[in-house]
């Protein structure tokens, strides 16, 4: 049990000291002057998934697990840069969801009143949070995520202020690719919560037996293999935001769950009957259309009435007019000068191709589009030779109007379009990528450490996906 | 014997998988002690430890924090990954010599830890 430590002559009583530092929404670790642990906060509790009584005496390197604790350790000399011990730092962190987190790091000396050192104390604050901070006009807007100026888009930045103000539940729906995680996170992050933690959970990527755990947490002995309380997702969130993508693959038991969460502000963690009150904002988004899994019984109607206090809907690529022009060329220069690359433009020719497609992907699939191509052209322009093979069978469809001219900008929609890629010959953007592999592969002879990086991909990426297209 | 690897932060298990520059490779029983050899890495990256695991033909490897994407490739891989471990390594292949490791595990005493 972590022995408990009290702050005297603050306040007319002694304070619980740790109780004071779980009031702040940075993560907090202080340390002696052997650079063990003395206490860490709840915050940073939940950024390394370990308590105060797992860390409490280890080596704060060994808790902590910073980049920077093996190279270049901040508490080596923080003489202070200001001149007051102090030091501040960027670094990352990877936590027990195996997922690196990037870091502002703040160390400083604690002294006592005659200047003795007594230890160190570190501030760790989550980028991830800071990263999506955008102000609401949508000039500025273009040049962080989202990057677009069609009709759809500034109608929904106009909204954005008043959403990311509220606490309502908010529903995010849209084909896949267009932005519904980065959407959520940027009124997170533009919300009052944006201090508090951002936690995603998607419905649809474990089974339901493991969901429920995941979710709402668990105590000692719920089921085989529960040898210890575990917190769940919703308590990971407290005070912050919850993000459920693909709520539709929700299972009809837990959306009950859900739905009486909605309404009391309350959890039962598995195997408990104990409940526990939490401050959590909901944000969900889906690519299903919930409505018709209603009429199907398959989504449940109360919980789609809770969740649609707020929707918004990002429209699909082939929408979004001159968005396409904006987004090839914003790609364009990011993985250019992210692979030192001297690309510059498109060709006329692929670029009247490209502002055709209609992008069954959405931007995620014109985003890997121009990654591929920046990675196989060698010279200035990307052209057609650059494009991903799967793409060509469409070139010899259109229209020869298509292929030499750009659309007209009038930031609508074009029927040329929809004529050339009727729906008989939309794939999917699975079917796409899939096919993109198979054409790294084939151009690599087999050899995967090359088309990994012809992709622009690690090598566990490509396995990854791989694995997931069942291709051997 | 499993042949095992484990990246070393001096005598510590190295808390990150992808900052480690030395690593131990040998095997563990639970009939002798493990035997191995300490090894320096010319620089720290997670690809090129994936590797060296793959081509050394590692069977099991014990980790501090360690990125998702690798540690599915391991899994892949059929390795078995006992990762999160907080502690001395030799108390680790002790552990694991005697099929008691788990993922999550810390690894001190209680005196150890003590601040006093």
């Amino acid at each position: 049990m972590p022995t408990a430590t009290f702050v005297s002559h603050l306040f007319s009583r002694p304070k619980e000291f740790r109780n004071l530092l779980n009031t702040l929404p940075l993560g907090i670790a202080v340390t002696n002057l052997d650079k063990r642990i003395v206490c860490i906060n709840r915050t940073l509790e939940g950024m390394i998934g370990l308590g105060q009584g797992d860390v409490q005496g280890l080596p704060c390197h060994l808790a902590l697990r910073t980049n920077l604790c093996a190279s270049d350790c901040p508490l080596k000399d923080i003489s202070g840069e200001d001149g007051d011990g102090t030091q501040y730092c960027e670094g990352d962190m990877i936590n027990d969801q195996r997922k690196k987190i990037p870091l502002r790091i703040v160390v400083s000396n604690i002294t006592d009143e005659d200047g003795v050192l007594l230890g160190y104390i570190m501030t760790l604050e989550d980028m991830n949070r800071h990263r999506g901070s955008v102000h609401l006009d949508s000039q500025e807007l273009q040049l962080d995520k989202f990057v677009g100026h069609c009709p759809q888009l500034e109608r929904i930045y106009q909204i954005l202020p008043g959403i990311a103000e509220t606490d309502s539940s908010v529903l995010i729906t849209g084909e896949t690719g267009t932005g519904k995680d980065i959407l959520a996170e940027i009124i997170h992050d533009n919300s009052n919560r944006s201090h508090g933690p951002f936690v995603k959970v998607n419905c649809g990527a474990l089974p339901a037996t493991l969901l429920e755990s995941e979710l709402f947490g668990h105590v000692k002995g719920a089921f085989t293999g529960a040898d210890a309380n575990k917190p769940g997702r919703f308590k990971l969130a407290h005070k912050g935001t919850l993000f459920l993508t693909e709520i539709g693959d929700l299972p009809l038991d837990l959306q009950v769950k859900l739905l009486s969460f909605l309404d009391d502000w309350v959890i039962y963690p598995l195997g408990s009957t104990k409940s526990i009150p939490l401050d959590v904002r909901i944000i969900a988004a889906t690519h299903r259309d919930l409505q018709a899994m209603v009429q199907e019984g398959q989504f449940r109607q109360d919980l789609l009435y809770r969740l649609n206090v707020v929707r918004v809907h990002l429209p699909a690529l082939r929408e979004r007019g001159d968005d396409i022009r904006l987004l090839l060329d914003h790609f364009l220069q990011i993985y250019s000068k992210r692979f030192k690359k001297p690309v510059k433009r498109f060709t006329k020719r692929a670029l009247s191709f490209l502002l055709t497609y209609t992008y069954p992907g959405n931007v995620r699939e014109l985003k890997n589009i121009v990654e591929y191509a920046i990675n196989i052209c060698q010279g200035e322009e990307i052209r057609m030779e650059h494009i991903p093979a799967y793409l060509h069978e469409f070139v010899d469809q259109l229209p020869d109007s298509a292929t030499t001219q750009p659309p007209p900008p009038d930031g609508g929609m074009d029927h040329t379009r929809d004529q050339a890629f009727g729906p008989e010959k939309r794939q999917t953007w699975p079917e796409r990528e899939k096919q993109m592999i198979l054409d790294a592969l084939q151009q690599a002879k087999g050899r995967k450490g090359e088309a990994a990086a012809l992709l622009g991909w690690g090598r566990s990426t490509l396995w990854r996906k791989m694995k997931h297209y069942e291709i051997e | 014997m499993p042949k095992v690897l484990v990246p070393l932060s001096g005598t510590y298990v190295a808390p990150r998988f992808d900052q480690a520059t030395e690593v131990w490779i040998g095997h563990v029983s639970s009939r002798a002690p493990a035997h191995g050899k300490t090894f320096v890495l010319t620089q720290p990256s997670a690809e090129e430890l994936s590797q060296l695991i793959i081509t050394e033909h590692v069977q099991t490897l014990i980790c501090g924090a360690i990125e998702n994407e690798i540690y599915e490739y391991l899994i892949w891989k059929k390795i078995k990954v006992i990762d999160y471990i907080i502690g001395p390594y030799e108390r680790a292949l002790e552990k694991l010599g005697k099929d008691n490791l788990h993922s999550g595990d810390i690894l001190f005493t209680k005196e150890e830890r003590s601040l006093d």
